[in-house]
């Protein structure tokens, strides 16, 4: 099973290399990991994807409580919540018929061409994993040069919530 | 008070209760060591070796339960205390390491003696710090010996670069007598519904059994836990690290289980229908196969950390807590409102428990030629009353340590038990005689381990500490060589100790006694002649049989009941 898990830690340096090696020490599978500063400076919010069965991810969620960093953490896949990943992807733009097949897919998606260049377009695009895999299957045709994910980011639905 | 940050470490040692630092200077803690110079009441033990020193503030924190404190400098000072902190990590044994860094505007250059400690040491300790300014030292120390010593216990490094403690810098000191962290807040009380529910499956048991790890010497609950087993009634078996929890001479003492535990543990284990595990971690060691463990058992859980309920076995009723607290409870609640035992089934159960009784599973050769090493343990405990502090190596010597000293008391049996650190002993035999001046202290080892670090026959000599060295020598890695005997067709690949050194002669030249036995009949006279010399540090040199094997055994892989007897043409 895929679980996302949000954690808020101490913005101390080191916090993020304590993570990342827990889950190499104990063998866990980390699918992505991405990580800011809140709007309380002093702590940072990670959101980690891992897959594994419910007695490997109980396990995962323990061990992380137990680093001395980790302020707090919640299992948001357990709940109703909101999953988003953002996607920046370069295409090769060279003719008109190529710019608009690239425009008219990416207004399908609800992307956008943030930047336009002689021979290159670069789309932004926000969504769930799925949608953004559907995105690059949709756009096989064109010549996709680079893309870039940030990995999910996710938070609960209503009052439920991960905060200090 | 305006000091330096190397004044602040020392000053706020002593103001924390620390009496003594195990360490070795060097250039990235001088300042530190001139500190250490300047004043008399924190006590510092120069060992020969940063493993030493680790050793010896982890033998002595098991031996009192405070905090061990070890000093080391940069670079290989910290490698070298490495070894010293995942062997207190793994056995939970609250530590401070504090380790010299290279000048902070160095860090990264790859100066002389760098090394990037706070990375190496993350997998092996609780936590750990890099103090790059003065101002943050005194917090930093308080927080390191908070979370070293409270919740589940462990090894907490506080990395200092050398400009930290500079002496011309001086900032006002005061001690901090408290310290809140909104990120760690360990649970000590027990949740009262669960509790009832253990309470209730506890009566209900026909088959119980408890099973109590090295978390109830940690958390001082020896007596809590002794009431209760003799409240119930039911017998109790104890982990490698739990011994001496409870007294190991009584009748409801099965004696250790796991792979060289005995036979009517491991049989009780495998045929009991609820098992409380209190303090004890499902090891793979007391495990074997975790598909066949206690098959038909309910499962209590009692722990401080709740990554160590249900995550190599499922449990059915977990309680995260203090041992200590939560026994004290349950105590309460038991004295409180008698729960109705079905007595007849736990008559029949003790019935079957003394039946496997009978398998005499410890049994050896007693007629002999040659010096059995279960004989020198069993002539160890009689000289020693049971009362002696003991640390151990690792290998054959110390499951025969396990097995045949009968510790009564919590805090005297110390090894390393997670880790399985040869060189362990001879240290820790060290703190432990400086925690107890005048104690007994004997450090059983074999010619393999106590190699690994004998310089401390040295540190011994120069602070006066007379440990009794018991090296049982069958000139093998005694456990390497039983596996080849066993699973490798006696191939002794490598475990033939083929050169020695005269131990007797190296215990003189370091200053201490040393005396060589051969003889079976020499051995009590030898051990009493030892512990009269209650000044000198002795090295009892034990000639063994080479060919004894540690029995019983449950290979690896195997389930509980799957033991392995000492073959009857042993015994002839």
């Amino acid at each position: 099973m895929r679980h996302i898990i949000s954690l808020l830690m101490e913005n101390e340096a080191g916090a993020l290399s304590r993570v990342a090696g827990l889950f190499s020490a104990r063998g866990y599978n980390i699918e992505s990991l991405t990580v800011a500063p809140t709007e309380d400076s002093t702590l940072s919010r990670m959101t980690l994807v891992t897959i594994g069965s419910d007695e490997i991810v109980e396990q995962i969620t323990k061990q992380l409580n137990k680093l001395i960093d980790i302020v707090k953490l919640a299992d948001i896949t357990e709940g109703e919540h909101l999953e988003r990943e953002l996607m920046l992807l370069k295409v090769l733009a060279n003719t008109a018929e190529q710019r608009e097949e690239v425009k008219r897919m990416t207004d399908i998606f609800r992307g956008r061409v943030i930047d336009v260049m002689d021979a290159t377009f670069t789309i932004e695009i926000t969504g769930n994993g799925h949608k953004l895999d559907a995105f690059i299957e949709a756009m096989r045709q064109s010549d996709i040069i680079e893309t870039v994910r940030s990995g999910a980011t996710g938070i609960s639905r209503g009052s439920k919530c991960l905060h200090v | 008070m305006e000091l330096s940050g190397a004044e602040i470490v020392v000053q706020f040692l002593k103001d924390e209760g620390v009496e003594h630092v195990f360490g070795y200077p060097g250039g990235a803690v001088l300042h530190i060591y001139d500190a250490i110079f300047r004043q008399e009441d924190v006590k510092h033990i120069l060992v020969r070796h940063e493993q030493g020193a680790v050793h010896a503030a982890d033998g002595y924190a098991r031996a009192t339960g405070k905090p061990g404190v070890a000093l080391v400098t940069s670079g290989p000072g910290a490698t070298n205390a490495i070894t010293g902190i995942a062997t207190a990590y793994m056995d939970s044994i609250p530590l401070i390491v504090l380790s010299g860094q290279v000048q902070s505007a160095f860090i990264g250059s790859d100066a002389f003696q760098e090394v990037d400690a706070v990375g190496i040491s993350r997998p092996c300790v609780k936590h750990n710090f890099l103090v790059k300014d003065v101002h943050d030292l005194v917090s930093t120390l308080k927080k390191a010996f908070y979370v070293a010593t409270t919740g589940r216990p462990g090894p907490v490094l506080i990395d200092i670069p050398k400009d930290t403690t500079d002496i011309a810098i001086k900032i006002p000191y005061v001690f901090p007598h408290h310290i809140s962290m909104r990120s760690y807040n360990p649970t000590v009380k027990g949740h009262s519904g669960q509790v009832k529910r253990a309470l209730d499956l506890l009566a209900s048991a026909r088959r119980p059994m408890l099973y109590t790890g090295g978390g109830v010497i940690l958390s001082n609950a020896s007596a809590e836990l002794t009431e209760f087993t003799q409240v119930l009634g039911y017998p109790i078996t104890n982990t490698l690290m739990g011994l001496g929890s409870y007294p190991g001479r009584d009748k409801q003492f099965v004696g250790m289980l796991g792979m060289h535990g005995t036979y009517e543990a491991n049989m009780a284990m495998h045929e009991c229908d609820v098992l409380v595990a209190i303090g004890a971690r499902f090891d793979d060691r007391v495990t074997g196969d975790v598909e066949q463990f206690c098959p038909n058992a309910k499962i209590i859980h009692i722990d401080i950390d709740p990554a160590s309920i249900s995550k190599t076995v499922r449990v059915d009723v977990p309680i995260v807590g203090d041992i200590k607290a939560v026994l004290t409870d349950m105590l309460k609640e038991l004295k409180g409102v008698k729960k109705q035992n079905d007595s007849k089934a736990l008559e029949n159960w003790w019935k079957q428990i003394d039946k496997w009784r009978t398998a005499d599973c410890l049994r050896y050769d007693r007629n002999s030629a040659l010096i059995k090493p279960q004989f020198v343990i069993e002539k160890l405990c009689e000289v020693t009353n049971g009362d002696a502090f003991v640390t151990s190596d690792v290998g054959q010597h110390q499951m025969f340590a396990a097995q045949f000293y009968h510790f009564n008391k919590p805090r005297r049996w110390i090894n390393s038990g997670g880790l399985g650190t040869m060189g362990f002993g001879l240290p820790a035999a060290l703190g432990v005689q400086m925690a107890h001046p005048g104690a007994p202290v004997a450090c059983i080892t074999g010619e393999s381990s106590i190699q690994m670090c004998i310089q401390e026959l040295a540190t011994a000599k120069q602070y006066d500490l007379p440990v009794k060295v018991i090296n049982l020598n069958n000139s093998y890695m005694g456990m390497v060589r039983q596996w080849q005997e066993f699973f490798y067709d006696k191939r002794y690949s490598q475990s033939h100790m083929a050169v020695q050194p005269d131990f007797v002669k190296l215990a003189e030249a370091y200053g201490h006694v040393g005396m060589h036995i051969d003889k079976p009949a020499d051995v009590e006279g030898a051990l009493k002649e030892a512990f009269a010399m209650k000044d000198r540090l002795v090295f009892l040199d034990f000639v063994t049989d080479e060919k004894e094997n540690v029995y019983p055994m449950i290979a690896a892989g195997k389930g509980q009941h799957e033991m392995h007897m000492a073959p009857e043409w042993e015994l002839i």
